[in-house]
């Protein structure tokens, strides 16, 4: 390979996390002058690499070049000196310091030894032009916006650094117009020759701004390709693995037929979270929900169970209208919510297996018709086997327990309430092979048993397997429901995909 | 089942508080004697349970706030405020029931303002409560005016120094508080409550429990607490003052709790063991005081102790101690 054209390259890049495999030999090129997307879903070892390529990890095989020189990037400090500079999603810079301070921390321009503000803060003025920025430069950085905080992140990395800028998710917390005006200077800066690393979850950001990009699955490299060549299409697919040759149709049960309505969101929605979206669901089904991650499936799932608050939109309950303002309500209500990040929302992990499963239904009865020890006992253990929950013993901490366990800890929970509904967000990620089979199981046994239920997966084969309909989110909204024979990971794949306009009906 | 709670009691504080009170004994060979006198039961021993019990009353309302990753820093200025009000009020006219029930109700007050600040304003625990750790001493000396009151009250003096079938009255309200409390979080969910709180807040909230009403409840019952034990100390020296009553104090309660067993990152606890802990502290204070060593020793021994709890607590300590359980692989829960 002569590869004198790339600004920043990795080769034959292999990382190992104990005996867990981030990244098997990725190679990964970057071009002075181009926006260069990194693609993948959560675990594909995006962050791996750009943690690599930024110094913050060592490889463990292959190697990092600069400009066709292998670097030993020793931190993040030092592949700035090499010109690499990272903007993160949450701006790390100091909110309580004055822009000019932050754009300077660090290399502050001195004069007999102090700093010399006033030239500091000339300088800032005429940095911050450059970036369409005519703000204050001795005012507090925390009183701008999110936007100029990112954009004097960005005009930072890129003075310390100058010749590849790596942005790790820069648009998440962003508007429409302060997406575009941030793309402007992206393009700018592009122009100027830096090379820039794009990470995001937003298709249609890719495709606005990108010229290449690199897709990873599950540690390795799936593609490096020109997007002029690409369709969405063919990004999802990249990135779920998906081949949408088999598309065709798969079995279809038959028809089960529809139980009464049990829950009805009516433009149901929260500002800056959710956009408004309607959904009926009945009992007795299974309603899967597709779509990549930060497409909104999670903020849904949190304002159906009042997590967060929906702050529109009206929710009938069996026919009833009512208000779902905290998980308390909805509990009352029967439902249940089994959170995505299982260790920081789901389990407690210093308490017994019995106590994890008994609380919901403790806190349902309150605090003064509490369950004896032996009746905890019971029910963790009726529940614990009907899930068949391998632990040594119900007394012993939840958190020596393996993922899928405590995922069946956490169903167990919900199932100890006697619950109408309940809400799964990636129930059988990061668990094993039975534990996995396990949760299946009981989706289908609970909806056989008349319970509705509302499952998120980026597992598209799965959702396919068990879901009655399948609602596919995109950018925060809910875009397609899918009924009948159009529950196929083709069909799936092509609505994620979609532009705004062209969504199946 | 007895066994099992035979089992229970031979743990590491217990432990620890004989330890102490032998090597109190070894210095001092009297420190065992009980004798009998006017009524009432004296001795080292007695002593140390005497004065371990505000520190112990403290340690109770303490542990609650500590088991929900909290801290509550007040506990000694709502003492000096509990006081001042109970001694004022004797001195301006009014029945001693009437006083200490006020006194109990300010301290309550007290508390819910700190769970106010904490559980519905979300200010940090350390910095809510050091509001009224300074504002607290402010407030004791404008209820005093200054001076320090000096009150000559049958009731309080019997709170603060009488006996109760032979037993000082402090160490019985100390007990029968620790009871109380215990049954209340045991036999209601409100213990597995705070602890799922302490433990994962997060969790707990999308389990369905009110971590807002629970916090509120935690830091009321240590202002509570806080009020007895401010009663019982201006009852012990006959008056209030402001400036010195409960100082420090908050500090040996924490001790007690972290002594005690409850982390100080939440989760589980026990109100038993952290009053244990409390009598660990004053067994250490008195033993040094009755075998004639400068009471300056009294602190570095208490680093000493701190250190030594802190360094068993640390995660270094647990990486190194055997794993006690093991998940297996293959059995089923029964």
């Amino acid at each position: 390979m002569t590869d004198t054209g790339y600004a920043l390259e990795a080769r034959g890049i292999v990382k190992i996390f104990g005996n867990h495999v981030a990244l098997d030999k990725v190679d990964f090129g970057l071009k002075p002058g181009e926006v260069h997307a990194l693609l993948g879903e959560n675990g594909a070892g995006k962050s791996t690499l750009i943690k690599i390529l930024t110094g913050a990890y060592q490889p463990t095989l292959g190697e990092v070049l600069v400009d066709g020189v292998p670097a030993t990037l020793n931190n993040p400090q030092h592949a700035q000196t090499y010109g690499i500079g990272t903007v993160y999603q949450e701006v790390n810079l100091l909110p309580n310091r004055s822009v000019a301070e932050n754009l300077y921390l660090g290399h502050q321009p001195t004069r007999f030894g102090f700093v010399d503000r006033r030239k500091m803060e000339r300088d800032s003025k005429i940095v911050l032009a450059r970036y369409g920025l005519n703000i204050d430069p001795s005012s507090e950085l925390g009183a701008h916006s999110v936007a100029v905080q990112q954009i004097v992140a960005i005009a930072r990395a890129v003075e310390l650094s100058g010749k590849v800028l790596i942005l790790d998710e820069p648009t998440a917390s962003l508007d429409r117009n302060e997406v575009e005006r941030l793309f402007e200077i992206i393009v700018d800066l592009k122009k100027s020759g830096l090379a820039v690393v794009f990470i995001t979850h937003f298709l249609d950001q890719v495709f606005a701004i990108a010229d290449r990009v690199t897709i990873l699955r599950n540690g390795k490299l799936i593609d490096t390709k020109s997007l002029d060549t690409l369709t969405r299409t063919d990004v999802v697919r990249l990135m779920l693995g998906k081949d949408i040759a088999f598309s065709g149709a798969t079995k279809l049960e038959e028809n089960r037929p529809l139980g009464e309505v049990l829950l009805d969101f009516k433009n149901y929605g929260r500002k800056r979270s959710v956009h408004p979206f309607n959904l009926t669901i009945h009992k007795g089904e299974v309603v899967g929900v597709a779509g990549l991650l930060g497409s909104g499936r999670t903020e849904m799932a949190r304002i159906m169970f009042g997590a967060d608050a929906a702050d529109e939109g009206t929710v009938s309950v069996s026919g009833t209208q009512t208000s779902i303002s905290r998980p308390t309500d909805a509990i009352a209500h029967g439902f249940g919510f089994c959170p995505e990040d299982r260790k920081a929302e789901g389990i407690f992990g210093d308490l017994s297996v019995r106590e994890n499963i008994v609380i919901a239904l403790q806190g349902k009865l309150g605090w003064f018709s509490a369950l004896n020890r032996d009746e905890q006992m019971e029910i963790a253990g009726r529940f614990g086997e009907a899930m068949d929950i391998r632990a040594a013993s119900l007394d012993m901490p939840v958190k020596l327990l393996s993922g899928g366990n405590q995922q069946k800890v956490i169903l167990s929970r919900w199932l100890a309430t006697d619950p109408a509904f309940l809400i799964l967000d990636e129930p059988t990620r990061g668990i094993d092979v039975g534990a996995h089979a396990e949760i299946v199981r009981t989706i289908n046994r609970l909806r056989d048993e008349g319970l509705a239920l509302v499952v998120i997966s980026s597992e598209l084969d799965e959702v396919v397997a068990y879901s009655s309909r399948i609602v596919v989110m995109r950018d925060r909204e809910l875009v397609a429901e899918l009924n009948g024979e159009n529950i196929n990971p083709g069909v799936i794949v092509q609505a994620i995909a979609n532009h705004r306009d062209g969504a199946p009906a | 089942m007895i066994r099992r709670s035979l089992l229970k009691l031979a743990n590491p504080q217990l432990l620890a508080l004989i330890g102490v009170l032998l090597i109190n004994w070894l210095l001092f060979p009297n420190f065992f004697r009980v004798t009998w006198q006017d009524g009432r039961f004296f001795g080292s021993l007695i002593d140390v349970i005497n004065r371990g019990a505000p520190v112990a009353i403290l340690a109770v309302g303490m542990v609650g706030v500590i088991a929900t990753k909290g801290v509550d820093l007040s506990v000694g200025a709502v003492m000096a405020v509990a006081g001042a009000v109970a001694a004022t009020m004797v001195v301006a006219g009014y029945p001693a029931p009437i006083a200490v029930v006020a006194a109990l109700a300010v301290g309550l007050l007290c508390g819910l303002w700190n769970g106010i600040l904490v559980a519905v304003l979300d200010i940090q625990p350390i910095i809510a409560t050091l509001v009224l750790m300074v504002a607290g001493r402010g407030i004791a000396q404008l209820i005093t005016e200054g001076f320090i009151v000096t009150f000559n009250d049958p009731l309080l003096i019997y709170i603060g120094t009488g006996s109760f079938f032979g037993f000082p009255m402090a160490a019985v309200i100390a007990l029968v508080l620790m009871v109380v409390v215990t049954l209340i979080v045991r036999r209601t969910a409100i213990g597995l409550f705070i602890e799922a709180v302490g433990v994962n807040r997060a969790a707990a909230s999308l389990a369905g429990i009110r971590s807002r009403m629970l916090l509120l409840l935690v830091y009321s019952l240590s202002g509570f607490c806080a009020a007895i034990a401010g009663i019982i100390v201006a009852g012990d020296i006959r008056g209030a003052d402001a400036n010195n009553a409960g100082l420090w104090l908050e500090l040996d309660a924490i001790l007690a709790v972290v002594i005690g067993g409850t982390s100080l990152l939440g989760g589980r606890f026990s109100v038993p063991l952290a009053v244990i802990g409390a009598l660990i502290i004053q067994a250490m204070n008195t033993g040094i005081l009755v075998s004639g060593f400068p009471p300056e020793f009294n602190l570095i021994v208490k680093a000493g102790l701190i250190f030594i709890v802190l360094v068993i607590q640390s995660p270094l300590a647990s990486r190194l101690a055997p794993p006690r359980l093991q998940p297996a692989a293959k059995v089923p829960a029964k």
